[in-house]
């Protein structure tokens, strides 16, 4: 396949971006999107250029780490990560817009290249069970029902890669928050930070600079783990809950 | 001229630290010996640890909930994706929930004849005993582990063993034990006692007076090159399969830390030893970057076979039934699909040697799920393992409910790496390893399910333990600062290392060269190793070494963000443990675990140990790039667990 590539290319964080043209050739359906921009990269080396940052890590769709925005779309046309994308969801003579992660509270480190470090924040603010190493009680001491260990694992499996964030046209974080709000709120052992958690954690995000919800629900389309659009309701009644129930 | 190949055997290891005594007290007693640290004195105690997977992760988290002040560092953007989380299938413990006869002294058991008995009885004991705590742990964390209808804890099994005592999230296990290790971490962050520097790289060891007293790091945002300072130094950084280009490790996941640690003195153990995890997706062209694993959990549903005639290019289901071979099901009778990892990752390779190999290129097999299909109903199946299946339909285009999945072996993990004491020290006194970056305890083949275990063991319970006992009897070590000329010395070096890399500006990439070291090892290092074989390796590494050094081209300045800097500055180190792995793989002339020595092997193909010559680990001792090592061998004393030759049949 031969395709024609419109790269965002940004220097540091404190310069002008702008979108640059690539032509590569000789691209196998089967290679994964990355690979195609290995690729780019290695010929670009070669000549002498810059090669096109981006974030990449396990490329098996589970570190979260690959954060692209394909012609218009976080991760590109299909529901799952950059690094799960393949070729053959693309025809020979296309031509392809990338771009970085757009959110106020992503700010471009390099080409495609985002920080997200306030993702890590939201999660210090409450995002975890307080339960210092050799505290536990035995593992069967508290049964849990399996409908609620799974609806915890669905919310588990969210990878913090900020898609949801990226899709958004408000740049917020709902999704991303309260899938780690929900994990932790459904189970007995995260019950009794059940309100500061929750509260903490919003106010983390608010203050991070992520948007509001109008419940569009572009953040569950994009969602590579199919978190479900639901868990932002979760998490608002979760904090009326708490809010009403805690003094603050 | 002495070359590489002609080592010395130095002394002994003289002390590994284990207690002596009735197997199954040693750890109480060693935790009873160990001096503590006053809980007020702990904050005045600074400690590094490089890394943020399950066993960086954990062992962070524990120190500072300890007191300690906790400075750690990690190459990702956030600590939350460090390669732990890809592992897939489960963690092993011995909670016998399954009343199915497990207990803490058969995983012992399996662990160290599933390790070909060559790891440390002492440790591999500890090991089994402490699982039973990490789930206690990690269920107190939140970890949504599988559960039954009763809310209890679901198990299944896995290679190698007779019982069901692998616990699992879904096929995400790392990926939650992670983020419970990562909570537990940010917590810490948010408290302050924890230190964290995301996208911070470390490229040396400072080592003063003989103890190890901080790194060398560089800001992979900025390319600003400092030095971090402490009173002791934990590496948690992994293990070196990328040394193979293709693996099934991270793009990122590298040797740098343990070698340049080696590189100033700790012994490396063991570097041959490496798996070759038999169920992964086999390779579509030159252009692979990565291999993608399938969790081994497929192989207790799942039935491997190859065609029984030579070229049959028939598609699998115009295969009949008495026209398939399943050679694990034939092999081995008894433990079937599920032999340990080795096992079943050169029986495909000889099945594939043989010419009954499936897919483009013959370099693969099946993997066929249509029994378990029709025994338990697609939606049991899709419930047990839907997220592979999906995985393996995205990368492949092909449907695995329809169409049997073809896997090939593939580097997995490193048993390898630093050399450690019974307290996880290495050779370089307040310098530990845990997790995969040490010799671990799983001898020449891990059991599936057991990395997880000992990376979370060494995190959370060994290491917070023992490294008590260190910072007790070095209370005051005296503040190291910038100026010190040692500090300075290996801060020199650094840079200039990195200017050289930027400068040489020659024509071939990073990646060419990681490609052709990585393809040689593959060949030579893999699945099968011979004397030729390995002789011819280690006369190619030094050309290719050399050549890197003259042709090398990496783009851009060493003050940026500068991907190709950093991947140039990793296959350097890889060039120098590729040797290092080969010499070790020659000197081992016998076959056992992950190792096979094709000059070693029972009349029917099998591993074929040579106990009376090789029962030892062997540490390695650095003495210059390029030049002949030292070996050191630590005698493997066997008194619970009396070697046999492994039967599966």
């Amino acid at each position: 396949m031969k395709l024609t590539l419109r790269v965002w290319r940004q220097k540091n964080a404190d310069a002008d971006g702008t979108m640059s043209t690539y032509e590569v050739d000789g691209i196998s359906p089967d290679m994964s999107f990355l690979e195609m921009l290995d690729t780019l990269n290695e010929e670009l080396i070669l000549k002498g250029e810059d090669p096109v940052a981006f974030d990449h890590d396990c490329r098996e769709g589970i570190c979260g780490a690959c954060s692209l925005v394909i012609n218009g779309d976080a991760h590109g046309p299909e529901r799952t990560t950059t690094c799960q994308l393949h070729m053959r969801s693309f025809r020979d003579g296309d031509t392809i817009d990338i771009e970085p992660w757009r959110a106020a509270a992503f700010p471009v480190i390099k080409d495609l290249v985002v920080d997200r470090s306030a993702f890590d924040r939201i999660i210090q603010a409450g995002g975890y069970i307080t339960a210092p190493t050799g505290s536990a009680p035995e593992a069967h001491a508290t049964p849990v029902p399996k409908p609620d260990a799974d609806l915890a694992f669905e919310h588990a499996e969210c990878i913090g890669c900020g898609a949801c964030v990226a899709a958004c046209p408000n740049g917020a974080a709902m999704l991303f928050t309260s899938a780690k709000v929900n994990h932790l709120n459904v189970l007995p052992q995260g019950a009794p930070e059940r309100e500061t958690r929750v509260l903490d954690m919003v106010a983390q995000m608010d203050e991070e600079g992520f948007g509001g919800c109008t419940l569009a629900g572009e953040c569950a389309t994009a969602c590579p783990k199919g978190i479900p659009l639901m868990s932002i309701t979760s998490m608002n009644k979760e904090w009326l809950r708490a809010t009403r129930k805690v003094k603050r | 001229m002495t070359t590489y190949a002609d080592y010395t055997t130095g002394d002994p290891v003289a002390d590994t630290k284990a207690p002596s005594g009735p197997v199954h007290e040693r750890w109480d007693k060693r935790r009873f010996e160990a001096k503590l640290v006053n809980p007020a004195n702990r904050r005045k105690h600074t400690v590094i640890v490089v890394g943020t997977g399950l066993a960086g992760g954990s062992a962070g988290a524990t120190l500072a909930e300890q007191g300690y002040h906790v400075v750690q560092f990690c190459y990702q953007d956030s600590p939350r994706r460090a390669h732990s989380i890809a592992a897939q299938g489960g963690i092993n413990a011995a909670k016998n929930y399954r009343n199915d006869g497990d207990s803490i002294h058969r995983l012992f058991y399996d662990t160290v004849k599933g390790g070909d008995f060559r790891a440390r009885e002492s440790n591999v004991h500890r090991l089994a005993q402490i699982s039973v705590e990490i789930i206690d742990q990690c269920v107190a964390q939140g970890v949504p582990f599988a559960r039954e209808y009763g809310g209890l804890l679901d198990t299944r099994s896995f290679g190698g063993v007779q019982v069901s005592r692998t616990f699992y999230a879904r096929g995400q296990t790392g990926q939650q034990l992670l983020l419970g290790a990562y909570q537990a971490l940010s917590r810490q962050i948010a408290a302050g006692n924890i230190e964290m520097h995301p996208r911070t790289e470390m490229l040396d060891l400072i080592v003063v007076d003989g103890r190890a007293r901080g790194i060398v790091a560089r800001d992979l945002i900025t390319g600003k090159i400092d030095t971090y300072f402490a009173d002791a130094v934990v590496l948690a950084s992994g293990g070196y399969g990328n040394v193979f280009y293709l693996s099934t490790n991270a793009m990122n996941s590298n040797a740098t830390a343990i070698w340049r640690a080696h590189r100033r003195g700790a012994y490396f153990a063991n570097p041959c030893f490496t798996q070759i995890h038999p169920t992964c997706i086999p390779r579509t062209g030159d252009h692979q970057s990565k291999l993608t694993l399938m969790s081994e959990s497929l192989r207790n549903d799942g039935r491997i076979w190859v065609p029984k005639a030579k070229g049959d290019t028939r598609p699998p289901h115009r295969i009949p039934e008495d026209e398939r071979d399943y050679y694990l099901e034939r092999i081995y009778p008894s433990f079937g699909n599920l032999v340990p990892r080795d096992i079943a990752s050169r029986a495909a390779k000889n099945v594939c040697d043989e010419g009954r190999g499936v897919g483009p290129g013959g370099q693969g097999v099946y993997l066929d799920f249509a029994d378990a299909i029709q025994r338990m109903g697609r939606k049991a199946v899709e419930a047990r393992y839907g997220n592979l299946f999906d995985m393996y339909q995205r990368i492949t285009d092909e449907d695995p409910y329809e169409v049997p999945m073809r896997i090939y072996p593939a580097v997995h993990y490193t048993m390898g790496g630093l050399w450690v004491d019974y307290d996880l020290q290495t050779t370089i006194p307040g310098l530990f390893a845990v997790g995969e970056a040490n010799f671990s305890d799983h001898g020449a083949n891990r059991l599936g399910a057991s990395a997880l275990m000992q990376g979370l063991a060494d995190g959370y319970f060994v290491l917070p333990a023992t490294i008590n006992d260190y910072l007790a009897r070095h209370p005051h070590q005296g503040e190291v600062t910038g100026d010190h000329p040692v500090v300075q010395e290996v801060l020199a070096e650094t840079e200039d290392r990195i200017n050289l890399l930027l400068s040489v500006d020659g024509d071939r990439t990073p990646d060419s060269f990681h490609r052709e070291v990585g393809e040689l090892m593959w060949e030579f290092c893999g699945m099968a190793r011979s004397d030729v074989g390995l002789r011819k390796a280690l006369e190619r590494i030094p050309q290719i070494r050399e050549e890197f050094w003259r042709r090398i081209k990496v783009p851009g300045t060493g003050q940026e963000f500068n991907q190709s800097l950093e991947k140039a500055n990793r296959v350097v180190d890889y060039l120098e443990l590729a040797e290092l792995m080969c010499l070790d793989a020659l000197h081992r002339t016998e076959s056992c675990g992950g190792h096979f020595r094709e000059e070693s092997q029972t009349p029917d193909g099998e591993a074929a140990r040579k106990d009376e010559q090789f029962s030892y680990a062997a540490a390695w001792e650095f003495t210059g790039t390029g030049e002949a090592p030292v070996l050191h061998k630590e005698d493997l004393v066997f008194e619970y667990v009396h070697p046999t030759q492994r039967s599966y049949a």
